[in-house]
């Protein structure tokens, strides 16, 4: 309504105090919405914005007490000090490879959960199927790492009751450095793949029930159904949550490594977040860590930009 | 339509996978709350798997027991409460300017508000930022700097969107201004969205942990999480004998860490089954519009 005559009126020319007047008129409508934008922008403004220009610090060699705008500026020496560095290098494998694992075994988990939970006959045990499977996307990472240390631990839990009452050796899982990825991996997907289902679930309504009639009509039984239409339906879903994916292979959570991780495993558990906290919060070296941080973000954003670019070709739509 | 033979003894494989998977997702929560019932003998001699044990409320005495995690307990109550009065309001001021098309600047505010979906400065300068500020340990910092999640923004707007602007025009009519419109119209039509976005930021505050770990070295004001924490990892027993208050205080048992586990988590596992048609509408909605 309003917007039709909005638009319509630019043709029409006002003298100065009609359009003036119009103007308090405009503010008179709506400047409680701006007054109520006032605290949000300021919000994104101080502890969005702010610490961006504070990045600046990755090329100074910064110090508290000199602050942003009085410290050396230094170039490129913490990145080339990055590259130079066992650990940066160490931290930079580890978050690549437990990210491209985890991509691997964690995304297509949901799907399959998904597609199962939607072939589920009876509908209330769906119901409770679901509502246990979104539980443990409400536990923090603190709460699972305690779930797994007390079922996994070497001397009182269950995992290593059963082996040795099978007379077998007890495994430290978190300690050896192979079975604390495999750990960390698992839990991941524990952990997530109820809640990831949701997105796949509404994309498996939304396919059309004419669909799957003409299939049965063909003769599709129920894995020549999910193949050549619930899978299909899903497509452009799985295209977009993966590029997302994709656009977070150099990303790194920190609860999870953190809260999981113990010295034994630190050379394979170690990534860029927990480095960056370590050296940077623990040991008060600001400026090298916050270049580590601001390579990883220019490495995020390209992969991110490169995937949609990818998706974009395959004939998908993208996420912009 | 009839079901062939195959057709319904693949019902019922489906139908034992799908109980497979639901006992490895709540077995561990079971043998958690087993220990946590169960005597610390009984757990030390590897009694203990999926039932309490020479059932006993001991563990849970004995972390009540420990000041420090009760205060943590009250002190998070008492945070999660705040933050989510705080980020609701700062969501709805944020999402509901920003549904009207006639606003001059809606474009340059979103733009504002959705770039920093996609870039974010990082630890470092935002604990610079902080420093700064001098908020490092003060109970605010636990407040402020996360209380607004721009998805969060973007979920409300697009529920928004979906009433019908007849109904504001016709306020309007009547002479009502924005901010009535908002109270009298938009948010009693909103609370079943309302109740997800707030559920979204209670358990995100009340699981949070990072932001305490890095800016909160206050013990006093040590959310649950991180107290959580140093219990899991025989962290706090250290402490109280490097500060001379106990010296003899043992580690924690594996019972007592069991019970400081099933505090924390039992509140949220009884209120999120009642949102869940909600949040499923929610992320939904996030995630077609996001």
């Amino acid at each position: 309504m309003k917007s039709s005559t909005a638009m319509a009126q630019p043709y029409k020319r006002l003298t100065p105090q009609q359009r003036s007047s119009k103007r308090i008129n405009y503010f008179k409508r709506t400047w409680m919405l701006y007054l109520m934008l006032v605290l949000p922008m300021l919000f994104f403004f101080v502890f969005r914005y702010i610490p961006m220009g504070n990045i600046i610090i990755a090329f100074e060699d910064y110090s508290m007490f000199k602050g942003i705008f009085a410290s050396p500026f230094v170039g490129f020496k913490w990145f080339a000090q990055a590259f130079q560095s066992n650990d940066f290098y160490n931290a930079l494998r580890n978050t690549f490879v437990l990210n491209i694992l985890d991509l691997i075994i964690g995304f297509p988990a949901p799907i399959i959960l998904a597609i199962l939970l939607n072939e589920l006959a009876f509908k209330r045990y769906k119901k409770v199927s679901q509502t246990i499977a979104y539980m443990p996307h409400f536990l923090s990472w603190i709460i699972v790492s305690a779930l797994a240390t007390e079922l996994l631990g070497p001397s009182t839990g269950v995992v290593n009751t059963l082996l040795i009452s099978l007379g077998m050796q007890p495994i430290d899982f978190l300690m050896d450095k192979t079975l604390w990825v495999v750990t960390y991996l698992f839990l991941g997907v524990w952990k997530e793949i109820g809640w990831n289902t949701i997105i796949y679930l509404a994309a498996i309504t939304g396919i059309n029930a004419e669909l799957y009639e003409a299939a049965e009509v063909d003769g599709a039984k129920r894995l020549r159904k999910i193949w050549h239409v619930t899978l299909p339906g899903l497509r452009p879903t799985i295209v977009v949550l993966l590029i997302m994916a994709m656009g977070r292979i150099l990303g790194s959570e920190f609860d999870r490594p953190y809260a999981l991780m113990n010295p034994m495993v630190l050379p394979v558990a170690d990534l860029i977040s927990t480095l960056v906290y370590r050296v940077g919060i623990k040991s008060f070296q600001f400026s090298y860590t916050a270049a580590i941080g601001l390579f990883q973000s220019v490495v995020s954003v390209i992969f991110l930009i490169g995937s949609n670019k990818i998706a974009k070709r395959v004939g998908d739509r993208g996420i912009w | 339509m009839v079901k062939s033979k195959g057709t319904r003894i693949s019902d019922f494989i489906i139908a034992a996978i799908m109980f497979l998977f639901i006992l490895v997702c709540i077995l561990p929560m079971i043998n958690l709350a087993a220990r946590s019932f169960s005597s610390p003998m009984a757990i030390v001699h590897r009694e203990v798997s999926f039932w309490p044990v020479g059932f006993t409320l001991e563990s849970y005495q004995y972390a009540f027991r420990d000041p420090a995690f009760s205060r943590s307990l009250i002190w998070t109550v008492f945070l999660t409460i705040i933050c989510t009065v705080v980020s609701m309001v700062m969501t709805i001021l944020c999402a509901y300017p920003l549904t009207y098309d006639s606003l001059k600047g809606k474009k340059v505010f979103t733009t504002i508000m959705v770039l920093t979906m996609y870039f974010s400065a990082g630890t470092i300068p935002n604990y610079i930022l902080l420093k700064n500020l001098d908020w490092i340990d003060k109970p605010w910092v636990l407040i402020i700097p996360n209380c607004l999640s721009v998805f969060n923004v973007i979920i409300l707007r697009s529920f928004f969107m979906g009433i019908p602007e007849s109904m504001r025009e016709s306020a309007e009519l009547d002479g009502a201004n924005p901010f009535v419109v908002l109270t009298k119209i938009y948010l009693p039509l909103s609370t079943a969205v309302l109740a997800t976005l707030a559920l979204f930021y209670a358990v995100g505050r009340w699981n949070g942990f990072s932001d305490a770990l890095m800016y909160m070295t206050d013990k006093r004001f040590a959310p649950i999480q991180l107290k959580l924490y140093e219990i899991i990892r025989n962290l706090s027993a250290i402490e109280v004998q490097a500060e001379g208050i106990a010296s003899n205080a043992p580690a924690a048992s594996d019972g007592m860490k069991a019970a400081a586990v099933m505090i924390a988590t039992v509140p949220i596992l009884l209120i999120y089954p009642w949102l869940q048609r909600y949040f499923i509408t929610g992320v939904t909605v996030g995630a077609e519009k996001g």
